[in-house]
């Protein structure tokens, strides 16, 4: 019966059917990327909240301290970075839920393929559209805080290096939560310590630059944050991830 | 190289509750699985274990003889797993979900594939459709569409039929068999009764039943 014609047939075909485990990563992150891209230009406005935020909080300052040119100038690095700071940890709650809820993400962590790079893909999605438009958006605020015109490209800078690390520290904790129904407080409560290196040296790096020191210091101290980020948070987000799921 | 997922004295406990104890199972190529129970018998969780999702459970998982530990990569460059929530992201278009599928199995883009694969599960005419706006079977049918455009031999699907239309059952059986006929293998829970063929083979879940294998 072994030798028999149907079963050498079958066993051929099992063979052909078998897979190892292959490359791809590199198709499989692109995907990612694009899909995460797609998914947020359709839902624009989760894309414009944060910016919204960020424009009403800053508005709403002046008209609430005073319109003396000199006191704002003096709060509004502390103030711009606090405000943008809020903004990108308001988006970050939705970074994996959606995925959650129609079992996009159980399929996600099944893949054959390595998921912290997945994760760092949908990470740098986050930031590419809510970190960086935040970055860019903040000069322009800037202007409305009487900041001095000399620190605009410091503000920028400083914010686009920092918005980063917020993104990815901040989807660790996402990560974490995406199980709980209501896991928005939790959330803030378990990233903003680890926002607070980056504040204080993304703060400072624009008040650097308003008094003419040297920015050079904070803002590598930024990108070493950054760095030390990158390596370490896809590992967390993905064994966050996993932690979330198997609960 | 043949496909064989063991399990042994697989036991789960839920609230102070065990779903299943010293459950011992044996999957070889060209079978299919259907677990069966009543509802909250454990057979969604017994299939996340079995797909390696859940950590939480005593006993051992084998792959090809190996622990299940070892292999996972191996295991899951095997697997197509479909679970109670379809996995279809409504803002994108069925061809755009399906994209992404291919793209995460590590299949080359293959646009043509895709037009195949939704065609294969009826849905020629809805494929520039976001699929938010399609129905929950239609949904379901994009779900299907994976196993079409993603050539794994260890399926995993649970309650596949749900929202299916019945010429769509009838299409699935249709292919779950052709799949265990070309040495692939099936684990499937639903509560549609099957159509009795050799390779099928039931597995009972019962409220904390001990000895529910065969």
């Amino acid at each position: 019966m072994p030798n028999s014609d149907p079963h050498l047939a079958r066993e051929t075909d099992a063979v052909r059917l078998f897979r190892e485990p292959e490359g791809g990563a590199g198709v499989a992150i692109r995907a990612t990327l694009k899909r995460d891209l797609l998914l947020l230009m359709r839902r624009r406005s989760e894309v414009l909240n944060p910016l919204v935020f960020f424009a009403l909080v800053i508005t709403l300052f002046p008209i609430g301290i005073s319109p003396d040119p000199e006191l704002l100038a003096t709060i509004a690095p502390g103030l711009l970075w606090v405000a943008a700071l809020l903004a990108a940890l308001l988006s970050l709650d939705s970074l994996f839920r959606s995925d959650f809820e129609d079992g996009s993400l159980e399929q996600l962590l099944l893949s054959p393929q390595p998921l912290p790079a997945l994760a760092l893909a949908k990470v740098a999605v986050h930031w590419l559209l809510t970190g960086l438009p935040l970055a860019l958006m903040a000069p322009v605020l800037g202007i409305m805080l009487a900041l001095p015109a000399g620190s605009y490209a410091v503000l920028a800078l400083s914010l686009a290096l920092g918005s980063a690390s917020l993104s990815l520290i901040g989807a660790i904790g996402a990560a974490l939560t995406v199980g709980l129904s209501r896991g928005g407080v939790l959330l803030s409560l378990l990233v903003l310590p680890l926002y607070i290196p980056v504040l204080i040296f993304g703060a400072g790096a624009v008040q650097a630059a308003i008094f003419g020191e040297g920015v050079a210091a904070h803002l590598a101290i930024l990108g070493a944050l950054l760095a030390v980020a990158l390596i370490l948070a896809p590992w967390a987000i993905a064994a966050s991830l996993r932690i979330s799921i198997n609960g | 190289m043949s496909l064989r997922l063991q399990a042994r004295k697989l036991a789960c406990e839920r609230d102070d509750r065990w779903l299943f104890r010293d459950l011992d199972l044996d999957i070889h190529a060209g079978e299919i699985v259907r677990v069966e129970g009543p509802n909250g018998s454990g057979k969604t969780t017994l299939l996340k274990i079995l797909s390696g999702q859940l950590a939480d459970f005593d006993g051992e998982l084998y792959w090809n003889e190996h622990p299940m530990r070892r292999t996972r990569q191996d295991f899951l460059a095997n697997l197509l797993y479909l679970g109670h929530a379809p996995g279809v992201k409504a803002a994108l278009t069925p061809l755009e979900n399906l994209a992404w599928y291919q793209a995460l199995a590590g299949e080359p883009d293959d646009e043509s594939a895709r037009f195949a694969a939704l065609s294969a599960v009826g849905l020629v005419g809805f494929e520039d459709l976001p699929a938010g706006q399609l129905s929950a079977g239609q949904q379901r049918r994009v779900a299907l569409a994976r196993l079409e455009l993603i050539p794994r031999p260890l399926w995993v699907l649970d309650e596949p039929f749900t929202a299916i239309d019945r010429d769509g059952v009838a299409d699935l059986e249709a292919r779950l068999a052709a799949h265990a006929r070309r040495g692939g293998c099936v684990l499937v829970t639903t509560h549609h009764e099957l159509a009795d063929t050799p390779a099928l083979r039931r597995i009972r879940l019962g409220q904390g039943a001990r000895d529910a294998e065969l």
